[in-house]
């Protein structure tokens, strides 16, 4: 059995009007199936309002699906009972780094997950150094988070997360308040954790550029999953995406436009490495 | 200039003042703040600045950091001055129109002064030196005993130790907000009073929705951080009195007993 | 000419030892009717700059003049200086704040004195720039999603007719398709009324295919100031400061350093596709 398994979920958001009836219903999520291993690194893209957030808050348990079933690490989300191991299970990092840090020094922010979870204090300690390093930020300890940068407020974030020792971690938009620096900085904390640590991450985003070294991406669109597939097979499809509102990095649609004016290339090229490399070999058979 | 303001503002250095248990400080700040209504002499007075001067050399903290927080009473310790010196009845010195300044007039304003300076100073050296959570942390230890009356301790202090997270925020975006407005030919200085109060529904309306906003993402993260509340959580730093603790509460009662002796063997 | 700055510099917490210039002897000349990005990382003083330009933010040392006036001479009129140079901060939020939208725009114009015809009709010209109709009149502002929010706050702006409109990274948060809607709108208001217009980013890719003109500081200093191509060939000491230029740039060196007869000044897809093609002695089939 997946690591994450969702079958047919549906998530509706209900808006009451003054009489206390229903006056409109909103499905944020509309029938997904999901899939995830141990390990694997998933993204998932979607313009904003795509449904995206609202199924990445119930990996967490943090809502609760209308429809449907999803089972994190075998345990099914929707049980009262379960909340606090899904929660332990599959860590949260939000978009506004602001608001989720509760700590006024980084080493307590660090520390309040595993005191929630009623770690001995020997070993928060312990759980906090290692995590704190694990994101580059071990040198910032004693600091207030509000001294510190975007991007590194949001790695103090992903140690919060590390720290209580998830098996997953979602990424909610980790990058979208953030300037290209800090975007750089969280995404290679990431995809360290991932390689490193073979921790699960499920990265929200609409940088494309951030998705190029994700295992497997799925686009979202009206709550629904409207293309799944690898970054190379995703990118290769330029004119759907763009009917999603979404983009492909520049260096993608590059290829594509030398590949629309005639040149042979090959669909999905993500980096501007592969791309000239690509262009050399074309001209040497020239 | 929303910047200033240093309340809860935590200085970090590695230094005694730092190490001490909150409620040591706690306790500590409180004896000081209560000793300085205590003096009416100059001997007290001396004490009072040595064993303050010692705490703020010991705390590592620069003393304009110290003293940023006086700014906001200034208008506060003006006023109180001004009627101290006027209204003490007394020996004359000094006389100009139908106002007299007496001898007396004049060392209450001095001591008022000096209380009110040292009343701030005294409660920002224990802020600076003390993380807010910290310091709740030693408030809900220090009054775990009312848990028994039903009163939410943990919960308070949880709210505190939020409370001041987000206040230099909460300025920061005060100040964004003004300028966003100002920028749209909004007014906040000139009118009367009620014309005042309405130039400031343009920043309060995001203001609020602001901090409704930031108080909705922060319930959920710290949900999805498995918060519950206070059961079954443990200390990252739990509070162990250490030895320095011993020795902060001795000098403490050595300070007290100065004072007193002080205050007593020269009553001017 | 309608702005020119003399030297400015700007400290924050002068006087303490947390004193940190954030502007350091900044001279510029910005020509009516010129499209400029400012670009720089976070904390590089850009946005310090722009608060100088209307006057929210006093300078230091220096001098700034508007129309060859100086706004720091005794008697000039700020209140005027700032409906002239109309400044849409980054986060909507922070204005918006009436019970509809329509309300909301004519804050501004209103705050000049004018009469209320004349309010509502500006209102109604801006929000028609910049694409809201008549169905978003009686909206809530905080119903609007981050796009419209964005777009109604530039009305609010723009009812006050400036002369020049400084963007605070308006595209900050936004999905791919939105941004570009945010840009192309704003472009095609600099060409229709010959508005001066200065971007602020970090994104390359944006200012690139928009400006004429790119002016990138670093530590409270001008670094580079010229068209892009000119700038982005510095691209080396762009990424020094965090920065990096457009991804076509470093496709195009790259070909250049494998030997490839390339034209390296292109900074847009499109520039880059046609210098490709050529290079490869075809012509553009499209």
């Amino acid at each position: 059995m997946g690591f994450i398994k969702g079958r047919k979920l549906v998530y509706e958001y209900k808006k009451y009007n003054e009489e206390g009836g229903i006056e409109s219903v909103n499905r944020a999520v509309d029938g997904v199936d999901l899939d995830v291993e141990r390990g694997d690194f998933i993204a998932i893209l979607g313009h904003n309002g795509s449904g995206k957030s609202t199924l990445a808050k119930h990996i967490n348990a943090l809502l609760v699906p209308s429809g449907g079933t999803l089972y994190v690490n075998g345990k099914d989300t929707a049980k009262e009972e379960n909340i606090w191991d899904v929660r332990q299970t599959a860590g949260m990092v939000f978009q506004n780094p602001d608001n989720q840090i509760i700590g006024t020094v980084v080493e307590e922010d660090v520390g309040f997950g595993p005191e929630n979870m009623g770690v001995p204090t020997e070993e928060i300690w312990e759980r906090v150094e290692e995590s704190l390093k694990s994101v580059g930020m071990w040198k910032y300890r004693k600091a207030s988070p509000n001294r510190l940068s975007g991007g590194q407020k949001q790695r103090v974030a992903i140690a919060g997360v590390v720290a209580m020792h998830p098996k997953c971690i979602v990424l909610d938009e980790p990058t979208a308040m953030l300037d290209p620096v800090g975007r750089k900085e969280v995404i290679r904390a990431v995809r360290a954790l991932n390689m490193v640590e073979d921790v699960t991450v499920l990265l929200i985003t609409h940088y494309m550029e951030e998705v190029i070294y994700a295992d497997k991406v799925l686009v979202m669109d009206g709550g629904k999953v409207v293309m799944q597939g690898t970054p190379c097979e995703i990118f290769s499809q330029v004119e759907k995406l763009k009917g999603y509102r979404l983009d492909v990095p520049q260096v993608t649609l590059l290829a594509h436009e030398l590949k629309k004016s005639g040149l042979p290339l090959e669909d999905g090229i993500l980096t501007a490495e592969e791309l000239v490399e690509a262009l050399c070999q074309l001209r040497s058979n020239m | 200039m929303l910047k200033d303001i240093t309340l809860g503002q935590y200085y970090p250095r590695d230094s005694v003042i730092h190490r001490l248990d909150p409620r040591t400080k706690l306790v500590g700040t409180l004896v000081f703040l209560l000793s300085l209504f205590l003096f009416r002499s100059f001997a007290c007075c001396l004490v009072a600045t040595l064993f303050l001067g010692a705490v703020i050399r010991a705390s590592k903290v620069p003393f304009g950091f110290m003293v940023r927080g006086l700014r906001s009473i200034m208008v506060l310790l003006a006023i109180t001055m001004f009627f101290n010196l006027l209204l003490t009845p007394g020996i004359p010195v000094l006389r100009i129109w139908k106002l007299t300044v007496t001898r007396e007039g004049i060392l209450q304003a001095l001591f008022m002064a000096i209380r009110l300076i040292y009343l701030i100073i005294g409660s920002t050296v224990m802020t600076l030196t003390t993380t807010p959570n910290h310091l709740t942390d030693g408030m809900e230890k220090g009054l775990a005993p009312l848990n028994r009356l039903h009163v939410p301790v943990h919960e308070v202090s949880m709210m505190m130790s939020i409370a001041l997270r987000f206040i230099p925020i909460l300025m920061e975006e005060t100040d964004k907000i003004m300028k966003a407005q100002m920028a749209r030919g909004a007014d906040f200085e000139s009118g009367g009073l009620i014309k005042k109060a309405k130039n400031l529904v343009p920043l309060l309306v995001p203001l609020f929705v602001s901090a409704f906003r930031r108080a909705n993402d922060l319930a959920l993260a710290m949900e999805a951080r498995g918060y519950r509340g206070g059961q079954g959580r443990t200390k990252m730093k739990p509070l162990i009195y250490q030895k320095r603790d011993y020795g902060a509460y001795l000098i403490l009662a050595g300070y007290l007993v100065c004072i007193c002796a002080a205050g007593i063997l020269s009553p001017l | 000419m309608s702005i020119k700055i003399e030297h400015v510099s700007y400290s924050y917490g002068q006087g303490t030892a947390y004193e940190k210039k954030a502007l350091d002897d900044i001279s510029l000349e910005i020509p009516q009717g010129q499209f400029v990005g400012i670009i720089g990382h976070t904390g590089s003083g850009k946005s310090t700059l722009i608060q100088h330009l209307n006057g929210l933010m006093r300078a230091s040392s220096g001098k700034i003049y508007f129309h060859g006036e100086d706004i720091y001479r005794e008697g000039y009129d700020m209140r005027a200086l700032r409906s002239k140079v109309g400044l849409v901060f980054q986060y909507p939020e922070h204005q918006l704040f009436e019970v509809d939208v329509f309300s909301d725009v004519c804050f501004g114009p209103r705050n000049l004195g004018l009469p209320p015809e004349e309010v509502e009709a500006r209102a109604r010209e801006a929000l028609d720039q910049v694409g809201l109709g008549e169905p978003y009149y009686k909206k809530s502002p905080f119903e609007l999603s981050g796009g419209q929010k964005r777009r109604a706050a530039i009305a609010g702006i723009l009812a006050m007719h400036p002369e020049v409109l400084i963007l605070d990274e308006p595209t900050a948060g936004l999905d791919p398709r939105g941004r570009d809607e945010i840009l192309d709108q704003v472009a095609a208001l600099q060409k229709e009324r010959g508005m001066t217009v200065l971007l602020v980013s970090h994104s390359m890719e944006d200012v690139a295919r928009y400006v004429e003109r790119i002016v990138v500081m670093d530590d409270g200093r001008i670094r580079f100031d010229g068209t892009p191509k000119k700038v982005f060939a510095h691209y080396r000491e762009l990424e020094e400061i965090g920065l990096g230029a457009p991804q076509t740039v470093y496709v195009l060196r790259g070909l250049a350093e494998k030997g490839f007869p390339v034209n390296t000044e292109a900074t847009t897809v499109e520039e880059a596709r046609d210098a490709i093609l050529e290079a490869l002695g075809r012509r553009n089939v499209c």
